[in-house]
């Protein structure tokens, strides 16, 4: 097959990929709102309802990374090198690593809720991508053909893919508390799981990614190093690279050894979170800089 | 440790003006411009070194806050921690129903006990009626080879700009370069390091191929072929240089940073005689490399300057005039404007080599040569013979690269090290009024998992 009968089927498999996510979408929209029926007294409520409708979310959800995962792949093996050379593709592959990541903490923590914000963030990155920002399917600048650009940008995708997944849960944790504070959750949020619980786990996934967000520096560091002669010149990329570093390791250091919990820590994680998006958006559509110069 | 928190933010927050204003250290025309454009504010913002953010006075306060803090914190902890690697885990506490995890069972030993942790590792501490046991001990060395490893790192980026240096040098292909100062176009050298140390190599460049996309004209790859000779005269060996294989002298190292095109033009006065012969270096102003620059001619009388175009492919339309579509020479043209009177040379002014200073000068013609073509301007001629690549090359000297890379391996490992570890300690006591233990937990940082820890070795005491 030619590498443009590969580009078509990446098309069609992020075209399917988004139709999956749209009734994911709606089912656990379904499951969200539905979920809670008051039995007789005011203290007795049934979760079990829209059990079915989560379900089928689920299996939307598996099946739709499946897609993804083909496009993106196809997508490489179309421009014969790693499917991350510019915007459309950094969205797709981070799309896919976002989905990725949610599917693991799914089996891992029992967090079915979160699939109606994951749904939602990755339709909209996708819509993005194939609207504003698709690329006909091209190789490389000779800059960009390294391992070590391979290497860090997977790892920078994949860090970004488990911000945004602690970002979706600290902003689940303010609403709730917000809620709370204000006399009771709702009843559609009654299912969802305790304030402690959306703490610890945001703090889990941080904890997990810095260390490989870290590691996606440094390997940028080495790249930068050895096609333009220096590690580290403060471009605007690397700049807010550091400062996402940086946020999240006061982000660390705030519950660790101030021990802070709860709201704030939540804050200071949304903070951390917003300067990764910001980067990522701002500084590849609107800086300046060498970074910018994959075409978008 | 509030202090740190806030230095830490702090630092981040310093961080971002560097991307919002152009930067000396990166994009000086940009700088100029900015100047230009708005001459007040530029002023105010150079005085709060918005231009050299990264180089600032209060940029540097922070970071060095940072690292004195980080050091004041690190290592007496350090030397705490070493201390503590034979010791033996701390006395059991008095109370232990305060702990999170607290269990008092009807049966086990102290004896069942220890074999349960001597099996899993734990640091024991056996008294007459408790034990108490620890593990993680990984979590605080890692936490502390990462901070550690920080400084280390800031070593390493100190060493660099003390005692390395850098430059650019721009080389037609055929031409030699010998690595001493005044071979390169820009170079500038740490502040504890000085000419005598630059390296005594040179390079000859051979051969440079550029391969380019057929549809969009984009770059696939260049590979520049050299001989390089260290030291000077030494017997030469050929080499090739990629984008991201740069040559290695020791610590130099030599990247192929860009290319372009210098046209070969001969100039003749009246009589025939050459006045001019070269390859001349223009600068690319476009992803097709259609390319600018100037030659000047001071032995003419009177002098002669041209303002060149070189189009390595042709293409002309009323819009843009005269452009080129792909970036390889396929169908070349020299574009020129000719110009006679006072090249400004004598003037004491420094002159850019690819710019004509035209105030004390006259145009006299205007021409679209074609190769090989030659053009009577009245007070001489213009061939167009040829052309060759240049490329540039930046040498760039960092004798504390090594220690930064390793300062970030000991980083992310110390950092798994820490992130990964579990550190809890566990308690069983026996006491006289009640039958059976008493068993109580503590995991440091709420790790999870403690609870069913406690409830495998209730098990095993169970029997
Ligand atoms: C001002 C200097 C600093 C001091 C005094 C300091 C001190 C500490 C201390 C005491 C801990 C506690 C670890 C524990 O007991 O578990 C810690 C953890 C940590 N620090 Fe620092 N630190 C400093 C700077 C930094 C910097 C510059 C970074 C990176 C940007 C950083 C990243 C971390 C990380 C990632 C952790 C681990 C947090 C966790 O266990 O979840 N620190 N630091």
């Amino acid at each position: 097959m030619s590498s443009t009968n590969y580009a078509y089927l990446s098309n069609y498999a992020i075209y399917s990929a988004m139709v999956l996510f749209t009734i994911a979408f709606f089912a656990h929209a379904v499951e969200v709102a539905f979920s809670v029926r008051n039995l007789d007294e005011k203290t007795k409520f049934d979760f079990t309802r829209t059990k079915r409708s989560g379900n089928l979310g689920t299996v939307m959800m598996v099946l739709a990374f499946i897609f993804l995962f083909a496009g993106v792949i196809f997508r490489g093996v179309s421009a014969h090198r790693v499917p991350w050379g510019n915007m459309y593709e950094f969205s797709i592959t981070g799309a896919l690593a976002f989905t990725g990541a949610y599917i693991y903490a799914l089996w891992k923590y029992k967090i079915r809720w979160l699939g109606l914000p994951v749904a939602l963030a990755v339709l909209l990155t996708l819509g993005t991508a194939i609207t504003l920002l698709y690329r006909p399917s091209a190789p490389l600048v000779p800059a960009l053909k390294s391992t070590w650009l391979a290497i860090h940008v997977s790892a920078a995708i994949i860090s970004g893919g488990v911000f945004l997944l602690a970002n979706c849960i600290a902003a689940t944790y303010l609403i709730l508390d917000r809620y709370e504070s204000k006399g009771g959750r709702p009843e559609w949020a009654r299912k969802l799981p305790t304030l402690d619980v959306l703490d610890q786990l945001t703090y889990r996934l941080v904890a997990f990614v810095f260390p490989l967000w870290t590691f996606a520096v440094i390997a940028g560091a080495i790249w930068a190093e050895s096609a333009w002669g220096r590690y580290w010149g403060w471009d605007p990329k690397e700049t807010w690279a550091f400062i996402t570093w940086v946020a999240y390791a006061a982000y660390l250091h705030a519950r660790v050894t101030i021990g802070w919990r709860g709201r704030k820590a939540a804050w200071l994680c949304l903070f951390a979170g917003s300067t990764f998006l910001f980067n990522y958006v701002y500084v590849n559509v609107w800086g300046t800089g060498r970074h910018t110069y994959s075409g978008l | 440790m509030r202090t740190a928190l806030i230095l830490l933010l702090l630092l981040g927050f310093a961080a971002i003006p560097g991307s919002i204003f152009p930067q000396r250290s990166q994009n000086p025309l940009k700088v100029s411009d900015y100047f230009k454009s708005n001459p007040g504010t530029a002023k105010f913002l150079d005085q709060l070194k918005m231009f050299d953010v990264y180089s600032s006075p209060w940029f540097s306060a922070i970071y060095i806050l940072l690292f004195i803090s980080l050091i004041g914190c690190v290592l007496p902890r350090t030397f705490e921690h070493l201390k503590g690697i034979g010791a033996k885990p701390p006395l059991t506490p008095k109370n232990l129903h305060r702990m999170e995890f607290h269990t008092q069972v009807e049966f086990g030993s102290l004896d069942l006990a220890e074999a349960w942790f001597k099996k899993r590792h734990f640091r024991i501490r056996r008294d007459s009626n408790s034990i108490s046991a620890e593990k993680g001990f990984m979590r605080e060395t890692g936490n502390l080879a990462f901070h550690l490893s920080l400084i280390l790192i800031l070593i390493g980026i100190g060493l660099g700009s003390l005692f390395g240096m850098k430059g650019d040098a721009i080389i037609n292909v055929g031409d030699r370069f010998i690595n001493i100062p005044t071979s390169y176009d820009v170079i500038s050298f740490g502040k504890l390091q000085s000419e005598k140390a630059l390296q005594p190599f040179s390079i000859t460049a051979t051969d440079f191929k550029a391969t380019y996309e057929l549809k969009t004209g984009a770059p696939s790859d260049y590979k520049l072929t050299v001989n390089i000779s260290d030291p000077v005269g030494s017997k030469e060996v050929s080499k090739v240089v990629r984008v991201n294989s740069p040559l290695t002298f020791g610590s130099t190292k030599v990247y192929l940073q860009a290319n372009g095109y210098s046209p070969l033009v001969t100039v003749r006065d009246k009589t025939g005689e050459i006045k001019y012969q070269g390859a001349v270096i223009f600068l690319p102003q476009d992803g097709n490399l259609t390319s600018t620059g100037a030659i000047k001619v001071p032995d003419m009388q009177p002098q002669v300057g041209f303002i060149g175009s070189f189009v390595p492919t042709f293409a002309r339309n009323s819009q843009r005039g005269a452009f080129s579509t792909y970036p390889e020479v396929l169908d070349p043209r020299l574009l020129i404007s000719i110009w006679t009177g006072d090249l400004g040379l004598d003037s004491g002014n420094p002159q850019s080599i690819y710019r004509l200073d035209t105030s004390k000068m006259e145009r006299i013609g205007l021409k679209t040569l074609k190769l090989n073509e030659k053009y009577d301007f009245g007070q001489g001629s213009i061939t167009f013979e040829g052309w060759t690549p240049w490329v540039n090359l930046q040498i760039v000297k960092d004798p504390g690269k090594f220690y930064a890379l390793l300062g970030s391996i000991f980083a992310i490992l110390g950092l798994l090290a820490s992130l990964f570890t579990r550190s809890r300690r566990i308690w069983v006591k026996t006491n006289v009024d009640t039958p059976g233990v008493e068993v109580a937990g503590l995991a440091k940082n709420s790790a999870p998992g403690l609870e069913f820890e406690i409830a495998s070795l209730v098990n095993e005491m169970r029997g």
